[in-house]
């Protein structure tokens, strides 16, 4: 097990060099620049610009340059957007925003996800049934940029329950919004393949056991059948923590929350070559470290799977 | 003193304090409308983007210049109509050939940490605007203003003291300029010729405008800066003019969607926000107060692509004025954008102080007769049913863009039988496109950088590098040449705007305007400044009657 994990970081190196290697090409195979504006600066001007951001080495020097400072001294590199900002403070000043309200998010997709399918297929054909997939179906195919409007009309226009946008550091009231914007669709997907795995273990013959033996139901459910009907949700939540983590572009617009999701789309639209590195480096390396955890999480869970 | 009446006379004192914060209240009001203050001073307006910098030099965009002019002040400052006021300096004297301005700074200036502002700040902001190191894209700015040897500054040709601003002395600030320029005074209103304190930025180099670094000596300071969040600012007790500053907090939200800053606005939690494109007319039969539309200094336009690259047929001038014609602006104006937008027939925005916008023929046809004078012309080319004409029209994408694009290409159709396809491109690689001329219609808007027709006018230029249709027209380049020093320009402009309209160089389509929801007591907006060169410090909330 422990060589697995070894193994799977040393792996991770190269994964995100590769990585890295195919932005900077497409980065920079995209038309424009980060400095390319209505009004085309002055030859001298553009060429201060250039020489300080070091965009005038060739492209393997400037990403040689740009592994170095990463790897030497942790240093992401200036924004070419914000003048004012390094990589490393859009990073920090993004991140925690975005990681506290996709924790949250994740926390209730999961409760209500995997309790809604839960609940189903224990009343398998039941109102109560039809009523949990009748939910996750709708929540499944409402878009949040349909979600994020309605909730703003709802809670800050007509009841006035909650503040409209902003993040605040984080202070409750300004948080609900973001979570319920971004959980909806992945709790409905957690919901349904709650649901059919859990119909699946339902069905098989050591619950038929364990019911013969007389156990009650509740802890046949608790004990025997939740584990083994985790097993295609844990898959699934992986790379869904990933992406709840770093963020949602509309959940990001609509409230204004400050999170990295919004920096990372306005980077590739600036042509912000470092922020969009960085972000895609921080990405990628949560995603690597994920869906390692939920590798190491499926040996737990079942007997079956040794590494 | 027992603590009975220790305990009464304490509480004596926290009344008449209590009444007479009440009665400072009630009174307050404006010392020149005489209109009752709100006891609370507190400004809330929406931005669509994140700040790319607030630090002025670096400043090149309408909401950072927003911010710097009310964390900074320059030598002077606008008033609500747009003319150049008194800022740090009280005053300034033009030298007879007009290239060289002395400007008198007001001993009371004083920057956030009480440093007196000098002369020797401004110097040293203006050269670090222009300096290599700094690398500031604004660094143009300077060229506009005119500013003796900033070109070559800037290059690194010549060193910074050679840029032409000098301090005299502590008060009085010389600076030189390469010809004479008479909207020189107000380019001093712009962010990228504000003084700078040099310590502070020499200490804390790119985090100087960290609101616990920053050093400013404008009417406001920074409080809190959240990225994609807020920026807000707070009075400056050390600012010279305080005494007459109302607005005690102003905050700007970032909010990018417009429909979402809508309802945050309807919830009250903004006192101004824009109106989304088509919305206008609902919001103004819903909230007729607080619905507002005036102009705005931006021009819309199709240009052509007139270079070697470009379709043939575009080349000539009777395809370009068909093309021309057949738009119908009020249409677009009425229908499409409803928001108190003006048809364009000339490129310089009608609300230019001082600009008579010439007599155009076109301007004065029916839609009918344009139209049919268009037919005329372009069968006249030699284009027609049996060779009819294709275009693609490129824009960067927008729901507005794209509206008006469909309702161009359709008259285009229906009038013309021009076949035209639209193409929306993302902005950086829209951008690219149209600078490389690998198009044949393109969207185009520009905005004044000035009140004076020639920050439109100039791209009309041969070597203007902003003129991306390539248009070419020696007379016109004469005529610009010649503005710069004439005494009274006018109608040299007007002629400009007569031979670009003979050649159809582009098609004016319209003349932006603001288009706002604004509280209805915030009072005191300049709508009458037409680059919207606005100061919290003017600004006030009325008490609601």
């Amino acid at each position: 097990m422990f060589s697995y994990i070894i193994r799977r970081l040393v792996v991770a190196v190269p994964t995100l060099l590769i990585l890295i290697i195919i932005s900077f090409v497409l980065m920079f195979a995209a038309p424009g620049g980060p400095f390319t504006s209505e009004r085309a600066l002055p030859d001298a001007v553009m060429a201060n610009v250039m020489e300080r951001y070091g965009l005038d080495q060739p492209y393997w020097k400037q990403m040689f340059d740009y592994v170095t400072n990463i790897v030497l001294h942790f240093d992401f590199g200036p924004s070419f957007q914000y003048r004012d900002r390094t990589v490393n403070d859009v990073i920090a000043q993004g991140f925690p925003v975005t990681l506290t309200y996709g924790f949250w998010s994740f926390v209730v997709a999961i409760v209500v996800g995997v309790s809604l399918g839960v609940a189903a297929a224990i009343r398998h054909n039941t109102w109560l049934d039809y009523l949990a997939v009748g939910i996750s179906i709708g929540a499944q195919v409402l878009p949040n940029f349909v979600m994020a409007p309605i909730l703003l009309l709802v809670f800050t226009l007509w009841l006035g329950w909650l503040p409209g946008g902003g993040w605040n550091g984080g202070q409750w009231n300004y948080v609900i919004m973001p979570v319920i914007a971004l959980s909806t669709s992945y709790m409905a997907s957690i919901a349904r393949i709650t649901r059919s795995s859990m119909l699946e273990v339902l069905n098989s013959g050591f619950i038929r056991t364990a019911r013969a033996k007389g156990l009650p139901t509740s802890r046949i459910i608790i004990r025997h059948a939740l584990k083994p009907a985790m097993l295609p949700v844990l898959s699934y939540l992986g790379p869904a923590f990933v992406a709840m983590i770093t963020g949602s572009v509309v959940v990001d617009v609509y409230f204004s929350t400050g999170g990295i999701g919004q920096f990372f789309v306005n980077s590739a639209f600036n042509r912000d070559y470092s922020v969009i590195m960085g972000i895609t480096i921080l990405v990628g390396a949560l995603t690597i470290l994920f869906n390692l955890l939920v590798d190491i999480a499926y040996a737990w869970i079942d007997p079956k799977i040794r590494y | 003193m027992t603590i009975k009446t220790a305990l009464m006379a304490g509480t004596a004192t926290a009344l008449i304090a209590l009444a007479g914060q009440a009665m400072a209240d009630a009174h307050a009001v404006h010392p020149v409308t005489g209109q009752a203050l709100a006891s609370e001073q507190v400004f809330t307006y929406r931005v669509l983007d994140d700040f790319p910098s607030i630090d002025p030099q670096l400043i090149q965009d309408v909401s950072g210049s927003e911010v710097a002019r009310d964390l900074f002040e320059g030598l002077m400052n606008e008033d609500a109509e747009g003319n150049v006021i008194p800022g740090v300096a009280t005053g300034f004297e033009v030298s007879d050939d007009g290239l060289v301005y002395t400007f008198t700074l007001r001993d009371t200036a004083k920057w956030s940490n009480g440093d007196p502002v000098t002369a020797g700040d401004f110097v040293y902001g203006i050269r670090r605007a222009a300096d290599p190191a700094t690398a500031s894209e604004y660094a143009w700015f300077l060229e506009v203003a005119g500013i003796l040897n900033a070109s070559a500054v800037t290059a690194g040709e010549m060193p910074l003291e050679e840029l032409g601003v000098r301090a005299i002395d502590d008060m009085t600030l010389e600076i030189t300029i390469d010809a004479p320029r008479p909207y020189f005074p107000q380019t001093s209103t712009f962010p990228t010729l504000f003084p700078a304190h040099q310590a502070t930025i020499e200490a804390f180099g790119d985090n100087w405008t960290d609101p616990e670094n920053i050093v400013s000596n404008g009417a406001y300071t920074l409080s809190e800066y959240t990225p994609q969040e807020k920026l807000v600012r707070v009075r400056n007790p050390m600012y010279w003019n305080n005494d007459a500053t109302i607005i005690d907090e102003v905050t700007a939200l970032i909010i990018n969607d417009e429909n979402a800053a809508l309802t945050r606005y309807l919830a009250g939690e903004l006192n101004m926000t824009d109106i989304p494109a088509g919305q206008y007319p609902r919001l103004k039969e819903e909230y007729p107060e607080q619905a507002i539309s005036f102009p705005n200094s931006c021009s819309y336009y199709y240009m052509f692509n007139m270079s070697d690259s470009g379709p043939e047929a575009l080349a000539d001038v009777r395809v370009r004025q068909a093309l021309s014609l057949a738009v119908d602006r009020d249409i677009i104006v009425e229908n499409v954008l409803a928001g108190g937008q003006r048809a364009a027939y000339t490129f310089t925005h009608w609300a230019i102080p001082g600009w008579e916008v010439p007599d155009i023929p076109m301007a004065n046809m029916t839609q009918a007769e344009r139209n049919a004078m268009a037919v005329e012309l372009l069968a006249e080319a030699g284009y027609g049913a049996d060779n009819p004409l294709s275009f693609e029209i490129v824009y960067n994408t927008s729901d507005s863009h794209a509206a008006i694009a469909v309702a161009v290409s359709q008259m285009w159709k229906q009038t013309l039988g021009v076949e035209a396809t639209l193409a929306n491109q993302e902005w950086a690689t829209f951008l690219d496109t149209r600078g490389e001329q690998n198009y044949e219609v393109a969207r185009g808007g520009w905005c004044a950088d000035y009140a004076e027709p020639s920050t439109y006018l100039d791209l009309f230029t041969t070597t203007s590098s902003y003129n991306d249709g390539k248009y070419s027209n020696a007379e016109v380049d004469a005529l610009m040449q010649e503005a710069k020093l004439a005494s009274d320009p006018l109608p040299l402009y007007q002629r400009v705007e007569e031979i670009a309209a003979a050649d159809a160089a582009i098609i004016p389509i319209y003349h932006y305007a603001s288009v706002r929801m604004m509280s209805e007591n915030l009072e005191n907006w300049p709508t009458e400044n037409l680059l919207q060169n606005w100061y919290s410090r003017d600004l006030y909330i009325s008490a609601s009657e």
